[in-house]
């Protein structure tokens, strides 16, 4: 499998798609060579057998972390929205979602 | 303790910059003035800091003073200036993770770390330079400009904390706080002379860092010495309820194990696959005498197989990119930080893309999209799936061989510092710096790196890495300190001490 | 109603075609603070005032756990007959949108805490047939509620047509638990009924344990509706979609009812039914487009590193299951043999939504017949006619029990008592108080009756003079006039037996 993998630009414009993230016609080609580069090199983990070897998700062997629901302090808005890049009203302004009709 | 040299208080540890103030020969305030006026005078040329803070590292400063003024008993770092990586939240204070996407981005809440730092009467000075996100070896993905290595200022300071550590190296500040990923403590450890360690797993609250890959990451210190860096893991160390994966059991003694240096009828272990080929033959050199003091001082050595080790930098350059694709979706422009063409036309869509693509480098960008397709359907069992497996075998390969052995060692990096632009084209020649440092990352356990001499080709500092058991971080203090004191007898000093004049 | 060419009925639709249901619903959890901060997590606070570092998704923030949102999933996978797992994980589901503070939802996928498990849901037809339909539950889980949009700008507030959106995140990381069917075959005509009772059974269930308010007009009970149709006698199983904005149980019916039409109309006239997301109208009963499903988000789902692996002790599991209230089911049950109803009855009190009014109010004091009739009847027609909950009347079982008891008592008639509760849901205070301001007692001194009597007989004279001939059934004019006169407040009975005195007639 490894010596076939291969990205074209289009894969990575979906790739770029999903990760909303514009992308010129040249970085499209440019990334696809050095990721296909990448991916030839991580693909080596298929090398090893491993079909009982169950997967980890956390280094440590911990189960049940958890807290008791009590309201504890926030933010105030003040704080929250200072950062902002758009605020209106006491809101987060976001540009419109969808195209006009 | 009034041996420190007043008119040099910047060559001084953070053991003994502690000492002095407690004892009343030198102020908080005055220490933090010297580290001030050192980054004046050398930061233009290395480009450690992002951000200095004159005001608040004075008014700390102050406020130990007077703790100690009106009687107090303070902890064993009170007044000790810190440098933090920029990845850590402080209120108020520019926070980037060296990241366009974040330029001036004031958070509202402070990290654990700085909760820490704060507890301890250390002093903040300022947040250091790192490579964008994290992802990096070299610091050269900062989206703020490199830092340059002290020794070389041709050269890297290692990555992705490689501000820290040259702001310690530079004796800008004797103490440092980074995170380790895949090795971005140790490798800059190594390739600037200094001590870095990497604790285990949970044992530093990661609330309020900047995530890169949740389960990988890990807050530690940076320091000239052994004795430093265990006095600030034993403040930075310990269970916060904030993080989940927090460790609730008490910090190791890495203080009374930096004391002890005794290796006397340790069992040591050798990585095979972490040594020979693939290593610069002066770093190889070094660590074989690294080796060789220890066995000298009492420790059994022997070769053991981390056979899966094999597989590691193909396993971590699959979880990673994959965590860190989903923990940097939130950079959207939509509630902090940068926003780029909301002209009132754009939909969200357009202005969430607008913005990612022109706040997040290169590095970030492939690593994002490498991470998306190891994600996607029809490709997760084989890539993300299959990576975490492989990491289980790692670290079943860790747990037998701490079976055998009480630490393991490797060289930290598989070469001294480059020059800069030297492995920028070649993405996975940059991810081979971490080929040492990753096993560790992945398996959630321990690491130090400590400074073992400069190899003879290139006149460079060379790190050893000492690797334990998670929850044994003491043993890495141990071991660590045993090097140290053998190698300071040898050389009258420690190895930073050489480093050029800036 | 659309039409799409050939304008098959229902009947026609279900002739042809079997329907295949399945039910997504999410249920928001009445805990003090949210999933995974520990903000408030109360309804009609200020904007952004309920927010911290996590919830709002700042760089650096981190998730732990709501302890009582993991054992309220467990109650309901026990009430719903579920397996808890032994270990289960939180997963990221990856998806851009400016409610989402990460752009991912930590929810879980492949490790649901509660799994296969079912409910028996009791379905009366209109002939008064009923069936039980076991319904199959796929899995219970945990995820966070996304913040709230407010669209800018557009004619109607809503999204098509705005120039912006506001960002409200309050509502971001409450605990959602999403409850969701497997395939429901087998229904049939009665696919609407069965929707909508297996809605408001659910209800029953978790409204019991005490976990949410579960009310679909606050939002906290949602249901998504799935729907596809499968031509009889073939194995193929059709394209579903997916119905959402069902704010009612009756908008369950109606949603169902309508798709079952649509679909069947587009497979008849030999199109395909495109599987996307619709939008319910509630003016219009009809469903619309919404965004296309095949353009599907890939969610990339993988396990949650933030958050730690969640094994409930079974000594805990058991304990939790020991303290659960009587399955609703059987309350029913039990109840409906109380009060000696008939199936169809009993169904009719609970698909009005009005079975715990009905026993708060048989509570208060009043007979069951009473609270039933008040309840279904003419309550039930008022909110209707205003578009609320029942429970939403301003009128409590207190009040409906009083009510009762004075038409118990001949103090008030129906016809009187209807004005008392018109006078309560007016904020006139009391029943008591609006007898009195409004002076709706019936009249029991015969003296005013009467003397109404003279008046009526007097202004009747040909009337009068039928009753004395034989024909007693003409004295409903003369009753009628002194009803009219005494402005209902009279008995009629009483008056009738007065006039029949009065005139010495027998009845």
């Amino acid at each position: 499998m490894s010596s076939q993998t291969s990205i074209s630009p289009q894969q990575v414009a979906h790739l770029a798609h999903l990760a909303r993230m514009n992308l010129t016609d040249d970085e499209l080609i440019r990334y696809a060579g050095q990721l296909d580069h990448i991916l030839h090199a991580v693909a080596r983990v298929g090398e090893v057998a491993a079909d009982d070897v169950p997967a980890m998700s956390h280094p440590q062997p911990m189960v049940n972390v958890w807290r008791a629901d009590v309201v504890t302090p926030g933010l105030s808005a003040e704080d929250v929205l200072a950062g902002a890049p758009a605020a209106e009203d006491e809101r987060f302004r976001v540009p419109r979602i969808l195209d006009g009709e | 303790m009034s041996t420190i040299d007043r008119t040099n208080l910047t060559r001084v540890s953070a053991a003994g910059l502690a000492a002095a103030i407690a004892a009343g020969d030198v102020t908080a305030l005055e220490v933090t003035n010297e580290h001030l006026a050192r980054i004046d005078e050398v930061d233009p040329a290395i480009h450690a800091f992002l951000h200095i803070d004159y005001d608040g590292a004075r008014a700390q400063a102050a406020a130990v003073d007077a703790k100690l003024a009106a009687g107090q008993t303070l902890g064993p770092l009170a007044g000790v200036p810190v440098a933090l990586k920029d990845v850590f939240t402080q209120v108020g204070i520019p926070t980037t993770a060296g990241s366009r996407v974040l330029e001036g981005w004031r958070p509202p809440y402070d990290s654990g770390v700085v909760d820490r730092l704060r507890a301890a009467d250390c002093v903040i000075l300022g947040k250091t330079n790192m490579d964008e996100f994290a992802m990096g070896s070299s610091t050269e993905h900062s989206g703020y400009g490199p830092t340059r290595n002290p020794w070389d200022l041709e050269r890297i300071p290692g990555g992705s904390g490689g501000g820290s550590a040259a702001a310690v190296a530079a004796f800008e500040a004797p103490l440092g706080v980074g995170t380790d990923t895949g090795g971005s403590i140790r490798q800059p450890g190594a390739v600037t002379g200094t001590v870095g360690v990497k604790p285990t797993y949970g044992g530093v609250s990661r609330y309020g860092l900047i995530a890169l890959a949740s389960s990988l990451d890990q807050a530690g210190p940076v320091a000239r010495t052994v004795m430093d860096a265990a006095l600030l893991h034993a403040a930075l160390g310990g269970h916060d309820a904030r993080d989940s994966t927090s460790i609730a059991a008490p910090v190791p003694d890495v203080v009374a194990a930096a004391r002890r240096g005794d290796v006397r009828g340790m069992k040591i272990g050798l990585v095979r696959q972490l040594m020979g080929e693939g290593y610069q033959a002066g770093v190889s050199q070094r660590f074989d005498e690294a080796v060789d003091i220890l066995r000298e001082l009492g420790a059994d050595v022997v070769e053991v197989s981390c056979p899966n080790f094999e597989y590691a930098l193909a396993a971590y350059y699959l979880i990673l990119p994959s965590e860190a694709s989903s923990n940097l979706a939130r950079f959207d422009g939509m509630r902090f930080g940068l926003r780029v063409g909301d002209d009132g036309d754009a939909n969200v869509e357009q202005v969430m893309s607008a913005t990612r693509a022109a706040g997040f480098g290169d590095e970030v960008k492939r690593r994002i999209m490498l991470g998306t397709y190891a994600l996607s359907s029809g490709y997760y069992d084989a890539y993300y799936g299959q990576a975490q497996k492989v990491r289980t075998l790692i670290a079943n390969d860790f747990a037998a061989a701490f079976e055998q052995v009480d630490v393991l060692l490797s060289p930290t990096a598989p070469t001294t510092a480059f020059k800069f632009g030297e492995k920028l084209e070649d993405p996975v020649a940059m991810y081979l710096n971490d080929i040492a440092t990753i096993p560790v990352n992945l398996a959630g356990n321990c690491a130090m790196s400590v400074p073992i001499g400069l190899a003879p080709e290139d006149g460079l500092p060379v790190g050893l890495q000492i690797m334990a058991p998670s929850m044994a971080d003491d043993r890495l203090y141990n071991v660590g300190a045993a090097v140290e004191n053998a190698l300071v007898d040898k050389w009258g000093h420690h190895l930073i001490e050489e480093a050029p004049a800036l | 109603m659309t039409t799409t060419g050939t304008d098959l009925t229902y009947d026609d639709a279900i002739a042809a075609y079997d329907p295949l249901l399945g039910f997504e619903v999410h249920v928001e959890l009445s805990t003090n603070s949210k999933m995974f901060c520990g903000c408030p997590t109360e309804f009609g606070a200020a904007p952004n005032t309920q927010v911290c570092p996590t919830c709002v998704g700042l760089p650096g923030s981190l998730p732990v756990v709501n302890q009582v949102a993991v054992e309220s999933t467990i109650k309901i996978g026990l009430a719903l007959n579920c397996e808890i797992a032994s270990w289960c994980r939180f997963a990221r589901k990856n998806y851009f949108y400016p409610d989402m503070p990460k752009d991912y939802q930590i929810s879980q996928y492949d490790e649901p805490l509660c799994s296969n498990g079912y409910l028996d849901v009791d379905v009366v037809d209109d002939d008064g047939n009923h069936q039980v339909v076991r319904v199959e539950i796929e899995r219970v889980h945990m995820e966070e509620d996304t913040g709230k949009l407010l669209h800018t700008g557009g004619d109607t507030g809503r999204i098509h047509g705005a120039d912006y959106s506001l960002v409200d995140y309050n509502r971001a990381g409450v605990p959602l638990i999403e409850i969701v069917t497997k395939t429901v075959p087998g229904t049939g005509a009665l696919a609407p009924e069965v929707g909508r009772a297996y809605v408001i059974a659910l209800r029953e269930v978790v409204k019991s344990l005490g976990v949410s308010d579960v009310r679909m007009e606050q939002g906290s009970l949602r249901c998504d509706a799935n729907i596809s149709l499968m031509p009889k006698g073939s194995p193929e199983w059709g394209t579903r979609t997916e119905t959402k904005n069902v704010n009612s149980f009756r908008s369950v019916e109606r949603a169902l009812r309508s798709e079952i039409i649509r679909q069947a109309n587009v497979l008849a006239t030999g199109g395909t039914v495109v599987q996307e997301t619709r939008h319910f109208q509630e003016t219009t009963g009809d469903t619309t487009s919404g965004r296309i499903k095949s353009d599907a988000e890939d969610y990339r789902y993988f396990p949650e590193p933030d958050l730690i692996p969640i094994a409930p002790d079974a000594d805990w599991i058991e304990e939790l299951r020991a303290g659960l209230p009587e399955a609703p089911g059987l309350r029913i049950a039990r109840l409906q043999q109380d009060w000696a109803l008939s199936d169809f009855d009993m169904a009719s009190v609970i698909n009005a939504g009005a079975l715990d009014l009905v026993i708060a109010t048989i509570a208060q004091g009043a007979d069951h017949a009473a609270a039933r009739k008040w309840w279904l009847g003419e309550l039930t027609r008022i909110a209707n006619s205003d578009g609320v909950a029942l429970e939403d009347l301003a009128i409590n079982p207190a009040q409906v029990a009083r009510v009762a008891e004075l038409v118990e008592t001949g103090s008030l008639n129906d016809k009187l008592a209807r004005k008392v509760i018109e006078g309560v849901l007016a904020g006139e205070g009391e029943p008591d108080a609006v007898v009195e301001s409004r002076g709706l007692a019936v009249v029991s001194d015969d003296g005013p009756l009467l003397a109404a009597i003279d008046e009526a007989v007097a202004a009747n004279p040909d009337i009068v003079e039928r009753i004395t001939g034989g024909k007693p059934q003409a004295a409903g004019v003369i009753v009628g006039a002194v009803m009219k006169a005494t402005r209902g407040q009279a008995d009629a009975g009483r008056v009738r037996a007065l006039l029949f005195e009065k005139l010495g007639v027998s009845e």
